[in-house]
């Protein structure tokens, strides 16, 4: 197979590549450049543990082609904190144990900063119904959807 | 060993919210899980899996895939050792099949390329040829004598004649006359219950990378509950030497009792033994439903004799549990935890276990009590029903206490539950209205909660900080926990203990991550080395001092001199001592290796509040409350979590998850939308209720506290939809269509 060369922009950061036509953005992240916060669950788009943003879109990095990359923005878990300062969701996430073993966080995380980017004030419902496609089975929900409200609230300066 | 003396009840550090050691790294992606690391010259490996539920394997040709370019080599169950202990081949025959493959998903060969693409083509140059046999996936046809046997002679010498080889395990457990107690009961009343087998559901792939020398020097990264249960696995499947193996755990993305075995690690060795170069083999999401351990599936008969003011005269119950393709101990669990709620003057349970065409049944979070207690909870309230009993009231009358003798033989200590249902009786959940179409339902559960091999060391540094070292993969918060007990015992902030997760060769042995016991047991054995160190912190001070080492105590993080007559010297704090240690006789620290006994059993009661839409047969959970005694809270935010995560899991066993097969004995929903594991806007908020009655095995009080909840929500659940529609549902999952097709007509 040719490889096709890619060029995008990746957590703000210029970013070359190349992959195979049938390679998902979810292996080139993972496996040609090292940004591995972005986890593989199903490979079906059911899980959500590999969201990403693309131009600002929430989207399954698995269910993205590598080569559909080019000339777009990706935001990866990666580029979420700026610096050492951490996203305030990131904060409020570790503050109320909105995790447990952590493999789903990223993918929440870049899926509730997608949400109150759209709807700054969503209600319990909104949140839960944006968040369902985002498997998680440690918590519960419960402490995530608390951080969630919690953020948002920060957010909005209450 | 157990702690008989009174636990502690005074804390700093303890039931504080601390923030968790490992959170920056883990909503930052730094975090490494099993698939997240790659090595130069690493290879990528796939697993050929069968088509069938059950066939002779003919003839199998790797040839062709071996000569692929880019393929660097091809295992099957050849490359394992032959003629191992029972347990050690059932595992190897299970990662890889030997002579039959057993069911739809089985391993036959694995292949490592330099691309996860050449792999994948290798895989289809695989010549398999199949004599297809007759198959069975369920557990009550499993055991009928005309049925398809999966194994000759493996039947142990318990079994009652009568079955199927498939029944390979038969126990029985009780006290107390049986005919007596049934018949001095006002109602007698049998029924039978059904569960569906479910997966734990763990969100990471089982995914390990292994790199094996020729010199049989070898070292895996792997995701496991227990890196050293792997390294015994892998060293006995490969003929290696267990030193020479050092297996290093990963960050875990979610076990549940799942990773408590092996399915990839020993595929991944032979691979890299043959090949010479390091092995990743990461699972897609369809082989960890097919080829990865669900839990049972179950057939239960229950027979309750009950007075007419609620108390229980005698109970029975008999749990037939398929536990897949290998013989499967789960049914004793059941067994010994359907009635551990009770205490009954007559009790007897049997369990048998059998073997069916499905994969391997793994431990799921209190492994077999879960069907067994909601089979016993549904009838219970079958009864209350019927005689026009509270629920609640019947439990109370009939809790287990201290004193108690469980069904299994051992006599209660302290032990919680009738003060668990006391508060379920003040809490307003128990009272709050219901509106059209809704119903409350409740359930008690129970679960032994284990200790086990512990070895824990802690160091003191020269700054005055801490290092714990232990060897148990953190599942849900328990680094915290760890050093949270450690900063309490030296007097010393949280904040100055770093506690790590050890590889195999850098600590002694520990017990898997399960039976709830890290919490419970890595902590008595992190607070015990620190009292060891304590004592030569103490010994240092006394030598500085020039007084006898008794005569100095530890308080509040410093030595100072046990009484007026020992001397009259300031307090030396933990950091001045540790940093002239090298002038008082070198570096300091403390470790402490035991088998940990007196784990306190765990019992919880939940209340479920649902609705069912009689249009679509649908329920929703609208509102739930967990109780549990959980001996101490050692950070209550980890607590709560382990409570609200059994209690889902739980209602997605109640009314969701379902290993579905069709008669051609293939899994029917091998993926994440069919098989439908609660999303978030299933839920509503799951209230918790901590009570803590301390447990006077650990020194702090603490008791297991994970698997308990996923006990109580199938029977509360049912008990709930039950009432709602008014008519009694004895088989899980309550589907849509099973909650319809029950539904009276109008």
């Amino acid at each position: 197979m040719t490889l096709i060369h890619i060029s995008t922009e990746i957590n703000g950061d210029e970013q070359e590549f190349v992959c195979n036509p049938d390679e998902s953005l979810l292996d080139v992240l993972r496996d040609r450049l090292n940004l591995t916060g972005a986890k593989e669950g199903c490979g079906t788009g059911d899980c959500g543990a590999c969201s990403v943003t693309l131009n600002g879109r929430l989207v399954c990095a698995c269910l993205v082609l590598g080569a559909e990359a080019d000339g777009q923005k990706i935001e990866t878990i990666e580029g979420m904190a700026d610096g050492s300062n951490l996203h305030p969701l990131q904060r409020i996430f570790i503050e109320e144990a909105a995790l447990q073993c952590g493999v789903c966080t990223p993918g929440i995380l870049i899926a509730a900063k997608a949400l109150l980017e759209i709807n700054p004030n969503p209600t319990e419902t909104e949140i839960r119904y944006w968040l369902a496609g985002n498997l998680c089975r440690c918590t519960g929900y419960d402490k995530i959807i608390r951080a969630v409200q919690l953020a948002a609230a920060e957010l909005n300066g209450e | 060993m157990t702690d008989q003396a009174t636990p502690k009840q005074e804390f700093k550090i303890i039931g504080r919210r601390v923030p968790r050691p490992d959170g920056i790294a883990k909503v930052t992606g730094e975090a490494a899980y099993g698939a997240d690391i790659q090595v130069s010259g690493m290879l990528h490996a796939r697993v050929l899996r069968s088509p069938h539920a059950h066939a002779r394997i003919v003839s199998l040709d790797v040839s062709d895939a071996l000569a692929l370019k880019g393929v660097k080599a091809v295992v099957t169950s050849e490359d394992f050792e032959r003629d191992l202990p029972a347990k050690f081949q059932d595992i190897a025959d299970n990662c890889l099949a030997r002579g039959k493959v057993l069911y739809d998903g089985h391993g036959i060969a694995a292949v490592a390329a330099v691309s996860k693409s050449i792999a994948k083509q290798a895989l289809a140059l695989i010549r398999v040829e199949y004599e297809v046999l007759r198959h069975v996936t369920d557990v009550d046809a499993a055991m009928l004598n005309d049925a398809p046997v999966l194994h000759v002679g493996r039947v142990q010498e318990t079994v009652p004649a009568g079955y199927s080889q498939n029944v390979t395990n038969y126990i029985e457990f009780g006290h107390g006359d049986m005919d007596a107690g049934f018949a001095a009961a006002d109602i007698v009343m049998e029924r039978t219950y059904k569960t569906a087998a479910v997966h734990q559901g763990y969100i990471e792939p089982n995914a390990c990378l292994a790199t094996l020398a020729a010199d049989g020097r070898g070292d895996l990264w792997v995701c496991t509950q227990g890196q050293y249960m792997v390294r015994e696995n892998c060293c006995t499947i490969l003929g290696l030497e267990v030193g020479k193996l050092r297996v290093t755990a990963s960050e875990i993305g979610g076990g549940f009792g799942g990773k408590t075995t092996t399915f990839v690690e020993p595929i991944a060795l032979a691979l890299s033994r043959k090949a010479g170069r390091p092995v990743k083999l990461v699972l897609s999401r369809e082989e960890v439903l097919k080829a990865t351990g669900p839990t049972v599936s179950s057939s239960i008969d229950v027979k309750i004799g009950i007075m007419n003011d609620g108390r229980m005269t005698a109970g029975h119950a008999t749990v037939r549990y398929q536990g897949g393709a290998f013989p499967c101990g789960t049914a004793k669990f059941g067994a010994q935890a359907a009635f551990g709620c009770y205490d009954l003057p007559a009790v007897r349970t049997e369990g048998f276990g059998v073997t069916t065409n499905r994969p391997k049944e793994a431990h799921y979070r209190a492994p077999g009590a879960p069907p067994a207690v909601y089979a016993v909870e549904s009838l219970i309230d079958e009864l209350c029903q019927e005689l026009g009993l509270d629920p609640l009231d019947v439990r109370l009358t009939n809790a287990a206490r201290k004193g108690t003798v469980a069904t299994y033989g051992p006599t209660f200590n302290d032990i919680g539950l009738e003060a668990i249902l006391k508060k379920v009786a003040d809490h307003p959940h128990y009272s709050a209205p219901l509106e059209a179409n809704q119903a409350r339902g409740l359930a008690c559960g129970f679960w032994f909660n284990f200790g086990g091999d512990t070895s824990v060391s802690l160091s003191i540094n020269a700054d005055g900080t801490a290092s714990v070292v232990e060897g148990n993969p953190d599942i849900g918060g328990s680094r915290a926990s760890i050093s949270m007990m450690a900063a309490e015992e030296l007097g010393i902030p949280y904040e100055n203990v770093r506690t790590i997760i050890a590889d195999t060769g850098s600590l002694g042995f520990n017990n898997v991550t399960d039976g709830s016991r890290v919490t419970f047991a890595v902590g008595l054995a992190t607070i015990k080395a620190a009292r060891a160190a304590k004592d030569e912190m103490c010994a240092r001070a006394a030598k500085i001092w020039g007084i006898d080492n008794d005569a100095v105590e530890w308080v509040d993080g410093c030595a100072q001199p046990a009484g007026p007559n020992a001397g009259n010297y300031p307090p030396m704090a933990l950091a001045e001592i540790a940093a002239v240690s090298s002038q008082t006789g070198g570096p300091i620290a403390g470790h402490h290796e035991v088998n940990v006994d007196g784990a306190g059993v765990g019992f919880g009661v939940h209340l479920a509040d649902v609705e069912v839409d009689p249009e679509t047969g649908a329920t929703k959970v609208v509102r739930y409350t967990a109780f549990q005694d959980v001996g101490k809270a050692v950070h209550p935010d980890y607590v709560e979590g382990q409570m609200q995560g059994g209690a889902v899991q739980g209602i997605g066993w109640a009314l969701n998850e379902e290993y579905v097969y069709g008669d051609d004995g293939k899994l029917q929903n091998a993926g994440f939308l069919d098989y439908r594991i609660p999303v978030a806007s299933d839920l509503p908020f799951i209230a918790t209720e901590i009570l803590e009655i301390p447990n006077p095995g650990h020194p702090y009080g603490v008791r297991g506290v994970g698997e308990t909840p996923i006990v109580p929500p199938l029977g509360a659940v049912s008990n709930a939809v039950s009432r709602a529609i008014g008519v009694r549902m004895r088989s899980l999952p309550m589907s849509p269509s099973k909650v319809l097709a029950a539904l009276p007509e109008d």
